[in-house]
């Protein structure tokens, strides 16, 4: 038996944690090991409220999350691998001819 | 509380505090090996939670090959090391808004779940089997099962088209 309350902190936790990577870091790797962190926080109060209310339904739609992120990371990496080879760094920064 | 509820503890403290520092590790590489440290204990946090077959596949993706991608993204580009390569200006904007949002999620958290109220999560076994999940995976989410083998698909060939040489335009 567990207090539901200790997952959903746990997953705020990990949330806002990957919300300060994101804004803060400036190499495009780190930036994606952030967004992870804060898919696998989406992921845990999905589990905890399936396990909760005894329906599996939240946890089939963890596994479409995780699914998502793997191809999101895989596509991820091939346009960062594209930028450096074009630019020679992967400083998000700097990659700003689309910004307005 | 439950001796679950300490191991869960337990186990978001290890998981909060490497996730805390892979956001702000001046080594690249050494963020990679502590995203594998808070990968793997959400896995053991779904476990705790009686989501056996989650917890799996967790490690197998994530730990197994999420991580790998991004070590090979590390070898394939530079990995600067410092804190004045890897991070920008806005660390202290970022903190107050990382700050914000935890402390308003745990507010609002707290005061819809209170600490000592009676909502818990059971831990039957039953709930994360394998033979359960796949049942309703195969029986109810027939459709967006399709569409994501072909997400994954159209991810493959996109990775491939971004990444190969073009030849061409030299």
């Amino acid at each position: 038996m567990i207090r539901l309350a200790l997952p959903l902190l746990f997953s705020a936790a990990l949330f806002s944690v990957g919300v300060y990577g994101v804004l803060a870091r400036r190499n495009a790797v780190l930036v994606l090991m952030s967004i992870e962190l804060m898919l696998n926080a989406v992921n845990v109060n999905l589990v905890a409220f399936s396990q909760r209310i005894g329906e599996i339904t939240g946890q089939v739609f963890a596994l479409f999350v995780i699914a998502v992120a793997a191809a999101e990371v895989g596509i991820g990496l091939a346009i960062v691998i594209l930028i450096y080879r074009n630019r020679e760094m992967i400083n998000i920064d700097e990659v700003n001819l689309l910004k307005w | 509380m439950t001796g679950q509820e300490w191991m869960f503890v337990v186990l978001g403290l290890i998981g909060t505090v490497a996730a805390i520092r892979l956001v702000t590790t001046r080594e690249i590489v050494h963020g990679a090996l502590y995203l594998t440290v808070t990968l793997s204990t959400i896995a053991g946090a779904y476990l705790i939670m009686a989501a056996e077959f989650v917890a799996w596949v967790q490690v197998l993706i994530y730990v197994g090959a999420i991580v790998i991608l991004f070590l090979f993204g590390l070898m394939l580009t530079r990995a600067p090391i410092g804190r004045a390569a890897l991070d920008n200006q806005q660390r202290a904007v970022a903190a107050v808004i990382g700050l914000a949002i935890l402390g308003g999620l745990s507010y609002l958290l707290l005061e819809a779940f209170p600490w000592d109220s009676a909502e818990r999560i059971s831990g039957d076994p039953a709930g994360g089997t394998a033979g359960a999940l796949g049942e309703s995976l195969f029986r109810d989410y027939v459709l967006p099962f399709e569409a994501v083998s072909f997400l994954l698909l159209a991810a493959l060939i996109g990775a491939i088209v971004l990444s190969r040489k073009d030849d061409r335009a030299r």
